[in-house]
């Protein structure tokens, strides 16, 4: 770990998986508590190596479960540690109960999402199913497009997670294999800058049962209660506070984005959204994740050839930044919207589902159409983009379209 | 009953922290049977107060009596199984 003592931001070979689990050692994280899965395994790996070089001053547990990482994780948080964890797939799954109790009591636990498959039939793949499964958990969601992405977004995620106004739990996904799993040269800042940037962790105050204000943490000197009993006269008024956070987080997650770009040099659009090439562009897709580094290779195709294309990747998922959705879309005459996730007999997948919704309201109302792609790890090549540009050309100079959702690199 | 005004969440300490003490919290209002204590038949031993769940039956020294607090007792009906003369009985809320 020399490269990272040095003054200075230096680029060095890391996978996605390494990026995150550096990313963390230098958050200075008091607990992880993890339990490997793939494509995950190697952030574990990595910061168990940490823990037995004496490179961290972090309590490491080695859970029998996913579920017992996260509420090892959550009982650390509520003391007032700053923990950390990752999973994937059925990992995230198993967590799923405990997803909603880290952010009913507010818990900001930091977790990696290697993004992967849920079985049967079993896969250790890249697909969005796993955290797709989790969009209304009340955690914050933000999905990477490459390594250097996923190493800044953990750094990020310890000062929007911990933000006094928000306390909220933030999930940063990565995508399996196509970013855990390649090496990419990442340029990492040094250990005392990253140390700087995340701070200590701050903790909000709460009113006791004395009516005094006390940090919100388990602790002899100030009693509270952390996750009691709540019916019908109050959970609903305690899961508005949730949805109220989740709306301020928008401007946090920006302000954090904007604070970390001045330390980096390193920007992903404004921390919400992120176009490329969309000022004039007409036909567009939108896409979370990997896939945007392929589709903004065919964009670049395309407008070689004079074709209007660009891209809109939407960075932060939870919370949905709809107005910034919209103002992105405002030229755009038709939309492809690439899930890489399916809801079975529903109508699209989760990501189109948001968008045609937010449009609706919108005073935009360009052609909209899904694609279902990738699960599994099935490649998505520059060639299956190029269709989608072509269909929506054809979309857009017929006025009609034949199937709203489709899926696309299947055998049909 | 509990009548106690409820707060809006933007008056109400996040994640579900009390601002009151668990004293102040009455769930009087979840009985649906109201337990009646005859002291006439009541021998004072005290059972229904080792029994109840809540500790909403005392003993009360300058009458001598059993007194069960209404603002806790949520109706079970432990107590009235467990009086062994008969000294309880429980009607519906709302009844004579």
């Amino acid at each position: 770990m020399v490269l990272t003592t040095q003054k200075g931001p230096r680029a060095i070979a890391l996978n996605g998986d390494e990026a995150v689990a550096l990313a963390a050692k230098q958050c200075d994280v008091d607990v992880v508590a993890a339990y490997p899965i793939t494509p995950q395994t190697i952030i574990v790996e990595r910061f168990s190596e940490y823990v037995h070089d004496g490179e961290v001053d972090t309590e490491f547990i080695c859970t029998e479960s996913e579920h017992s990482a996260l509420t090892c994780c959550l009982a650390a948080a509520a003391v007032g540690a700053r923990t950390f964890t990752a999973t994937a797939s059925a990992g995230l799954a198993l967590m799923h109960e405990i997803l909603y109790v880290t952010s009913g009591c507010r818990a900001p636990v930091v977790m990696a999402v290697a993004n992967r498959a849920l079985s049967a039939p079993i896969n250790i793949h890249c697909d969005h199913s796993d955290s797709m499964v989790e969009r209304d958990s009340g955690w914050i969601q933000i999905y990477s497009e490459n390594s250097q992405e996923a190493y800044d977004s953990i750094i990020q995620a310890f000062r929007i997670a911990e933000h006094q106004e928000l306390s909220l739990p933030t999930m940063v996904g990565l995508d399996g294999f196509f970013l855990s799993h390649t090496l990419e040269n990442v340029s990492v800042l040094p250990d005392e800058t990253v140390r700087k940037f995340v701070g200590q962790r701050q903790i909000p105050l709460v009113k006791n049962h004395e009516g005094k204000f006390v940090p919100y943490k388990l602790d002899p000197e100030n009693p509270i209660t952390i996750g009691p009993l709540d019916l019908h006269d109050y959970y609903f008024e305690h899961k508005r506070q949730q949805e109220e956070a989740m709306r301020k987080a928008l401007g946090i997650i920006r302000k954090v984005h904007d604070e970390y770009a001045e330390v980096s040099g390193r920007r992903y659009g404004n921390g919400l959204v992120d176009s490329y090439r969309l000022e004039d562009a007409e036909l567009v897709t939108i896409c979370l994740g990997s896939t945007a580094g392929t589709v903004k290779t065919v964009v670049d195709q395309l407008r070689a050839k004079g074709v209007k294309a660009g891209l809109l990747r939407i960075r932060t998922f939870r919370p949905l930044p709809v107005q910034e959705i919209i103002k992105a879309l405002q030229h755009v005459k038709a939309i492809a919207v690439m899930d890489r996730s399916c809801s079975f007999g529903g109508s699209g997948g989760p990501v189109f589902h948001e968008i045609r919704h937010v449009l609706y309201d919108s005073n935009i109302h360009p052609h909209v159409v899904n694609y279902i792609y990738g699960l599994g790890g099935r490649d998505m090549s520059q060639l299956l983009v190029q269709k989608i540009y072509r269909d929506l050309a054809r979309i857009l100079e017929t006025g009609k379209i034949d199937k709203s959702i489709k899926f696309i690199g299947l055998r049909e | 009953m509990n009548t106690q005004e409820k707060k809006s969440w933007k008056e109400i300490p996040m994640a579900g922290v009390c601002w009151v003490p668990s004293t102040a919290y009455l769930t009087g209002d979840w009985r649906t049977y109201r337990p009646i204590l005859d002291s006439e038949k009541c021998t004072r031993c005290m059972l229904c107060h080792i029994y109840c769940p809540d500790g909403a039956i005392a003993w009360k020294a300058e009458t001598n009596e059993m007194v069960i607090n209404y603002d806790y007792c949520k109706g079970c009906g432990i107590c009235e199984v467990e009086c062994p003369v008969d000294a309880i009985s429980m009607k519906l809320e709302g009844e004579g």
